[in-house]
């Protein structure tokens, strides 16, 4: 148990895919703008990454490894995500149509994310079993949605401050994710730290 | 002819420098220039990926239906990238393994796709390749120039040998995740200063014209999004009232 807890707290806070790792950059600097775009966007990456991990997954293990043709991962991995992506699409508008309302204006923009095929890239890598693997998804799609709500609110008073004519736009609000990004090196050794206590 | 032949080739590296004027492919940016080596590995695996996919793309610009192509695209770029991948694996095992997962995310770098969409599909084989040469080269040096600083300032090194001086006084932020933003930031800001007094540099970043996404979404989203948020600007306004 102290194994699932430890992956999904790397995933959110320690190894936080946007602020640590670099991953999923393009969304979180032109979606941020808003509370609301920000967590839209952050609940339907967390949504196709649980839904690419479990796909992925298992055509890696069972059909890709035997097959000895892993080093075709790049490739499926891409499509089978960019088909997922339309997949999703299709089913919510005919099935929930309210929701694809709200999430539905996200998906297109996701296929091309780095941080979706960086998940299930790097859960191959460290060698998760099925359950890790999600579990690592999972946070690591918090870890991507707590981003982007801490970095909106950050946002939302930049927009308003008078900054140096140069550094108006994309600059200022890389400096401000620099800080953020700061911010998160308080949490390494947190987590380890507090379940060793336990 | 010659002249603007060379025009292509320069463009890419100044005046539409992918990384500091178009904000294009930031995650490879961000997270490769921790050393100098390994931003020139990653430079030239993207160069190589992006001058072959937009020799092929551009070939192949008659053939490929246009509601299909974004998968085609997608697919030539991937089958480059694992020809690189295994390539380096082979025969530079110390880059295969400091890149790491950034080598298979060249696939979703939006510079390669960006060039793909914006201008391999419209232009000859040469031009095609020419462009592919400029961008992948101004790729190349935005990453070194980045990783210069971050290296040197970082981790009191140049190219993995310690500087005598600078290694008792690094700032090791710098190498580290916040350093990235804060260089890049700051890297853009002087860039925006250097190009002012030339009237300015129309950067398309965050809109659809620079997204590589566009098309999937035929200009859509963003456009919905802005709505959105004016809805949503609306909406406080009144709960304001």
């Amino acid at each position: 148990m102290t194994k699932y807890i430890l992956i999904l707290m790397a995933g959110v806070l320690v190894n936080n895919y946007v602020l640590q790792q670099f991953l999923g950059i393009c969304p979180f600097l032109g979606v941020s703008k808003k509370f609301n775009q920000a967590s839209g966007m952050g609940i339907a990456v967390t949504f196709v990454m649980l839904a690419a991990t479990a796909v992925t997954y298992p055509i890696y293990t069972y059909i890709l490894a035997p097959a000895k043709l892993a080093y075709l991962q790049t490739i499926v991995f891409i499509l089978v995500i960019a088909a997922l992506v339309q997949f999703v699409e299709i089913v919510m508008k005919k099935l929930l149509p309210a929701l694809h309302k709200s999430l539905g204006v996200y998906l297109p923009l996701i296929t091309t994310n780095c941080a979706v095929l960086g998940v299930t890239l790097n859960n191959i890598t460290d060698g998760y079993n099925f359950i890790e693997s999600m579990i690592s998804s999972l946070g690591v799609g918090l870890g991507f949605l707590l981003a982007m709500v801490l970095f909106a609110g950050v946002r939302s008073r930049i927009e308003n401050c008078p900054a140096p004519k140069a550094f108006r736009g994309v600059p200022i609000t890389l400096v401000a994710a620099s800080i953020v990004a700061l911010a998160f090196f308080g949490f390494s050794g947190v987590v380890e730290n507090m379940l060793g206590g336990v | 002819m010659k002249n603007s032949k060379l025009m292509i080739l320069l463009r890419g590296i100044i005046m539409e420098n992918p990384v500091l004027i178009l904000v294009l492919g930031t995650c490879p940016t961000l997270a490769v220039t921790t050393s100098l080596k390994s931003a020139f590995y990653m430079g030239i695996a993207a160069t190589a990926v992006l001058v072959c996919s937009n020799a092929v793309i551009s070939a192949l610009r008659n053939i490929i239906p246009d509601t299909v192509r974004i998968p085609c695209y997608i697919v030539i770029i991937a089958s480059f990238v694992t020809v690189v991948q295994m390539l380096l694996e082979a025969h530079l095992p110390e880059a295969y393994e400091m890149l790491g997962v950034y080598l298979a995310l060249i696939v979703v770098n939006c510079i390669i796709l960006g060039r793909a969409e914006m201008y391999a599909r419209k232009n000859n084989v040469i031009n095609s390749i020419l462009d592919g040469i400029g961008m992948g080269l101004g790729f190349l040096l935005a990453l070194m120039l980045m990783a210069l600083i971050r290296e040197v300032l970082g981790a009191g090194s140049f190219w993995g040998y310690s500087i005598p001086f600078l290694e008792n006084y690094k700032i090791s932020v710098l190498a580290q995740a916040p350093g990235g933003f804060l260089v890049f930031g700051i890297l853009i800001a002087v860039m925006n200063k250097l190009t002012e007094k030339r009237g300015g540099v129309k950067r398309k970043s965050f809109s659809c014209d620079g997204c590589p996404s566009a098309h999937l979404c035929n200009k859509t989203s963003c456009n919905e999004l802005t709505e959105l948020a004016a809805n949503d600007g609306e909406g406080e306004v009144k709960a304001d009232d």
